[in-house]
């Protein structure tokens, strides 16, 4: 008997296609953006696990100075011949196009073999890597942008890109340094070594926890994405509900046939959970597929998101597990589920004998909307309790989801109010009818609405967030910008050439020179700068004690940047300790958008006096602006720098603004997408009240009103829910963009930014939702005015 | 000498030559001194390295017992490669092996380093060979201290030789092929040795007798041979016997060796001379290997079989090879050892 009752149920399906395209698109959008994100997190946690595991040695202990300087290759031997298994690494950084490119110098001789490295890097090749101009390995996407190094570069393509690796020896002579940043201690250790105190008391053994930077400085971006890809599955869903609702509302006949044709409900319910695991089967592959095509279109967006904002690199190319296509289809199986309990627990409770009459879902259920307000204020109960404990960046997006949540379950009551509010102050029969008919269909529509409202939200909450910033952004970097020209040089030998070359034709020249180093635990650029009016004029500071650039340029302390003093819960006034086991004081603090690492600004004298290994390949110079064009010709000819060198400040703010724009191109795109989502939403919403309606829009029509008028009626109903939802959203969206501004961005980032508010944008918005309201509801209108006559007529001769 | 000469090459490391099977080597020894029939041994100099030669080892190995009787062995290898042309000390390559062959198993440990920062050298006098923390030093030659060690073992002997050092081949001139690859090559194969052994079962005292060899060259092997069986000899009469047979990945082996009498005088034997036949064989790391064989040599009315102690004496290394004691019976009794590689 199975096979007839399936077929009896699917043919509901073939009778109706299009609902089951809604069906089916709906679960496959759902699905599509949950697994694109998954793919795009899971691509970029692998490519960290890889870094991670070369740079941290896999999980090895070493050994580093205290004092933070290099260790020398005196102290590597003694070592050695005392019986450690140690092995040297250089770690540093390469200058490459689009950033920079983590170097780590390695000893392939004594590299333990359980590391990663030990493994990528072939015995064959030793000999080629020996000495100063040895070769350097590194990804093709990374040598491609290694650009200087001609035939020295080898790819190899299971190393992690942005990163390169060479023998120390090279790797000392291309970072400067002068000596070791750290030795890895291998796992097997033999018998007998002479103490560590008796060797090396300078040097103390610690666990990595370097390794976990990249995860830690990436995981609020990977939480944004995660949050977005919830978001959408979650409205996605509600479309699901949608066209499985009105699926079990139309078969309420075909149920009541076969009940009393002997089918016991049991087996009607597993039938029905067969079919509707086929559906989401199927949607699911789909969704999976249209995942991967949307993790594929954004990975290169995000990938230049991280390297831009985190300086980490991510694969451009996407290899996916079976685990992923999996956990696609389950989540699809799961939404269903979640989309179709109640339809399926109202079939297994319908007595056989029950009327076939679809039932008014409509029904405005009183209970039903307090249960929902009830669940709001809890919701909202817990967003402020986690704004009050303040739990870091999972705080954060308890507060956000608490929220929205809140505000979305919330909304039902709300426009109850607000069209019974309406209705109040309008005359005439038709308008009292149509708000009263509004006010029923409420309920029906109330998920859509919520859909949109979430949607509307998270569009309003997250442009007005990368609006912000991008106010904030384009004002500091304005001002922060200071020279007119930034030169750097190759070779540091050529520096005081260049120094005496330009002190007669520019108007200034700032060094900017530093050195990488760990403050407070944490890696950490520490620059210098000389002491010069313009920083005063155009150096934008928080927070900062008085005569605070002459004290800088006395000596007296130092300016560090808003990520740092966030961090580590840093004021002016506090002492602030340094590499080199000094300490000073704190100054200021100035914002410095964009940059994940903490930053210590002395004045150069003191950065020269305290510090070796500088890097000193940086100047910026103030030039006129007519002058600056003779003089970069000038530079290129008398010192050989190209173009790669010489960058001026209006290609270095365009270069600032297209990583900007980048990194914000992802999160436009998954704001359009779940806009879009929520008029599908929409659409089939109005769908399924449209065929249940007839029996409330007969007698309007019974007492004269036409089919088109009604149709019109429709349509200007859908168009003022939205409207109405879209009001109510700007507060949620506002209250978003604070949370994002003053929470998330502070957790996540270390800085805060100020809101600013785009009415503009919101015009275009609500235009936006109306449109897909509007849209959305136009088919069903039509379907109404285009009504045979006779199909109204039906509504009474059913009466009963 | 054969496995030691795979080895020296593979830590060459410069492997498109290797990967040819060995057919490249010509032409990788262009730059590199060659070995020259007319040289004669320098001591103390020639103790120390020649790096204007490609490879080159110190080379020890010696058979131990206990006060119960129980045998060990251990071997301490100290392997320099250049990885270029010229002699200078930053293209050198050094590589350690450490192996103790004992009745609870075969431990073994490798080191690697860089010529020119210390970490590894060797110096003719006073005499000191090292690598890490192993070091082979002596006042000279003839009276050294010897140490290596591991996360499971680790051993400290003195080896004391009365006896001249005993060139190899002609003079000295060990020629490896019928195409007149060569070598350097001398021995000192009669120290007398004890010391501690620590083991995971605890510190252990040990005697017996240990042999050096020190060889270089730049170009030591031809281009079909695919691998080798080599062994040293303590016989009870004091006499010695190193053998090997460089197999023909034709099927065919090129065997030599020298026998030294009881006042270490050298008796070169010419290709044909001596026969080694393997007679039984263990399995052991996925591969057959020959623990047993018979060996004659009808000029000294000598025929016996010399049986691996520990068949399980393989040195897991990045180049793979068997080294272990052995005890001989026959016409002649005593110990030595059995190294075999390319199987």
């Amino acid at each position: 008997m199975t096979g007839p009752v399936l077929s009896a149920l699917l043919s509901h399906w073939r009778r109706r296609p299009f609902q089951l395209l809604t069906l089916i698109l709906g679960l496959s959008l759902a699905t599509a953006l949950w697994s694109g994100v998954q793919a795009i997190n899971a691509e970029a946690r692998k490519s960290y696990d890889e870094a991670a595991d070369i740079l941290g040695g896999g999980g090895l202990s070493e050994l580093v100075r205290q004092d933070g300087a290099a260790i020398s290759q005196d102290t590597f031997v003694a070592l050695r011949r005392g019986g450690w298994q140690v092995s040297p690494v250089v770690d540093g950084w390469l200058p490459a196009k689009n950033g920079r490119v983590r170097l780590l110098g390695i000893d392939p001789f004594t590299m333990p073999r359980e590391t990663a490295t030990g493994a990528i890097v072939a015995p064959a090749t030793f000999p080629d890597m020996m000495g100063q101009q040895g070769v350097i390995f590194a990804h093709s996407t990374t040598a491609a942008r290694l650009t200087s190094f001609g035939d020295r570069l080898r790819e190899i393509e299971n190393l992690t890109p942005g990163l390169a690796i060479a023998d120390i020896t090279a790797a000392m002579a291309l970072t400067r340094m002068d000596g070791f940043s750290r030795l890895l201690i291998s796992s097997d250790q033999p018998l007998r070594r002479t103490p560590l105190n008796e060797i090396a008391p300078q040097l103390s053994q610690s666990t990595p926890d370097a390794a976990e930077d990249l995860g830690r400085l990436t995981d609020s971006f990977h939480l944004n994405l995660t949050a977005f890809g919830l978001l959408s599955f979650a409205v996605g869903l509600f479309i699901v509900n949608g066209a499985v609702g009105l699926a079990f509302e139309q078969r309420r006949p075909v149920f009541r046939t076969l009940r009393a044709l002997g089918v016991p409900a049991r087996r009607l319910v597993i039938l029905l959970t067969v079919e509707l695991l086929i559906f989401a089967l199927i949607a699911g592959a789909f969704g999976v597929l249209l995942g991967y095509l949307i993790a594929a279109t954004l990975l290169p967006d995000v990938a230049a998101t991280l390297r831009g904002l985190y300086g980490a690199s991510v694969e451009g190319t996407l290899t996916l597990s079976p685990m992923w296509w999996l956990s696609g289809l389950a989540i699809a199986c799961i939404g269903t589920a979640a989309a179709s309990a109640s339809g399926l627990i109202r079939v297994a409770r319908m007595p056989p004998l029950a009327p076939a009459r679809p039932r008014a879902w409509a029904m405005a259920n009183l209970a039903a909307m307090r249960w929902q307000l009830g669940l709001a204020a809890a919701c909202l109960g817990a967003a402020i309790l986690a704004l009050i404990i303040g739990g870091g960046l999972v705080g954060g997006f308890i507060l956000l989801g608490g929220f929205l949540l809140a505000a979305a379950l919330a909304l039902p009551s709300m426009l109850a109010v607000l069209v019974a509010a309406m209705s109040l102050v309008t005359r005439g029969p038709i308008a009292e009818w149509f708000w009263a008919d509004t006010r029923q269909q409420l309920p029906g529509l109330s998920l859509a609405l919520m859909a949109l409202l979430l949607a509307l939200a998270t569009n309003i909450g997250v442009g007005t967030m990368v609006e912000s910033f991008r106010v904030t952004f384009t004002g500091w970097l304005d001002q922060r910008l200071v020279s007119d020209l930034y030169i750097t040089v190759d070779d540091e030998a050529d520096a005081p050439a260049l120094l005496a070359f330009l002190d007669e034709r520019a108007d200034a020249i700032l060094p900017i020179w530093y050195v990488d180093g760990d403050v407070l635990g944490a890696p950490a650029q520490i620059f210098g700068v000389s002491d010069h009016p313009i920083y005063e004029e155009n150096w934008p500071l928080l927070a900062s004690l008085p005569d605070t650039w002459n004290r800088i340029a006395a000596g007296d302390g130092a300016l560090i940047n808003e990520q740092l003093a966030r961090r580590e819960g840093l004021a002016p006034g506090d002492a602030l300790p340094l590499p080199g086991a000094w300490s000073t004081t704190i100054i200021g603090v100035y914002s410095d958008y964009g940059n994940p690492i903490g930053q210590v600004v002395l004045p150069l004298d003191t950065l020269v006096a305290r510090y070796d290994n500088i890097d000193r390949s940086d100047f910026g110079i103030l030039i006129s602006e007519d002058r600056a064009e003779a003089l970069k010709t000038d530079l290129s000819q008398s010192f050989g720098l190209s173009d790669d060198n010489l960058v001026d400040q209006s290609a270095l703010k365009a270069f600032s603004m297209s990583i900007f724009e980048r990194t914000f191109a992802v999160t436009g795109a998954l704001n359009v997408l779940t806009l879009a989502v929520a008029g599908v939403a929409i659409l089939t919403s109005l769908l399924t009240l449209a065929s249940m309606r007839l029996p409330q829009l007969a007698p309007v029509w019974a007492l004269g009103l036409t089919r088109q008028t009604l149709g019109r009626i429709e349509l200007m109903r859908a168009l003022i829910l939205a409207a109405l939802t879209f009001i109510l959203a700007l507060p949620v969206g506002l209250g978003l963009a604070w949370v994002l501004l003053a929470v998330i961005n502070v957790e996540a980032f270390g800085w805060r930014l100020p809101l600013h508010i785009f009415p503009g944008d919101w015009l275009w918005l609500a235009g936006l939702s109306l449109a897909a309201a509007g849209l959305a509801s136009l088919w069903p209108a039509r379907q109404l005015a285009k009504r045979p006559p006779a199909d109204l007529i039906k509504v009474f001769t059913h009466e009963r | 000498m054969n496995v030691r000469t795979c080895i020296a090459l593979l830590l060459c490391l410069a492997s498109p030559a290797f990967s040819q099977g060995f057919a490249g080597m010509g032409a990788a020894t262009e730059g590199y001194a060659l070995p020259d029939p007319t040289t004669r041994f320098s001591f103390p100099e020639d103790h120390g390295a020649h790096p204007d030669f490609r490879i080159e080892w110190w080379y020890i190995t010696a058979n131990l017992t206990d006060a119960d009787g129980t045998a060990y062995g251990i071997q301490w290898t100290l392997f320099r490669n250049a990885m270029a042309p010229g002699g200078s000390a930053t293209d050198q390559a050094w590589m350690g092996h450490a192996g103790v062959s004992t009745p609870d198993g075969h431990f073994f440990a490798e080191r690697l380093a860089r010529g020119g920062t210390g970490q590894a050298g060797v110096t003719p006098e006073p005499f000191e060979a090292f690598i890490d923390e192993w070091r082979m030093a002596g006042p000279d030659v003839n009276d050294i201290s010897l140490t290596a060690q591991s996360e499971q073992f680790h051993y400290d002997l003195n080896l004391k030789a009365n006896h001249p050092f005993v060139p190899q081949g002609e003079s000295g001139y060990s020629i490896k092929s019928e195409a007149g690859q060569a070598s350097h090559y001398y021995s000192q194969p009669f120290y007398q040795i004890e010391g501690v052994l620590t083991l995971p079962s605890g510190d252990i005292n040990v005697s017996g007798q240990a042999w050096l060899d020190r060889e270089w060259s730049s170009q030591p092997l031809a281009a079909d041979q695919t691998g080798w069986d080599w062994v040293s000899l303590h016989f009870d009469s004091g006499e010695k016997l190193m053998g090997y047979r460089l197999r023909n990945s034709d099927g065919g082996a090129y065997t030599v060796g020298t026998w030294i009498t009881t006042d270490g005088t050298p008796e070169p034997l010419a290709n044909g001379m001596l026969t080694m036949e393997a007679v039984n064989e263990t399995d052991l790391a996925g591969r057959t290997i020959p623990t047993v064989w018979d060996i004659a040599l009808p000029s000294k009315n000598l025929t016996i079989r010399t049986s691996a102690v520990y068949p399980d004496s393989w040195m897991g290394t990045r180049i793979p090879y068997w080294e272990g004691p052995v005890t001989i019976t026959g016409s002649h009794e005593g110990q030595g050892y059995l190294e075999m590689s390319g199987y």
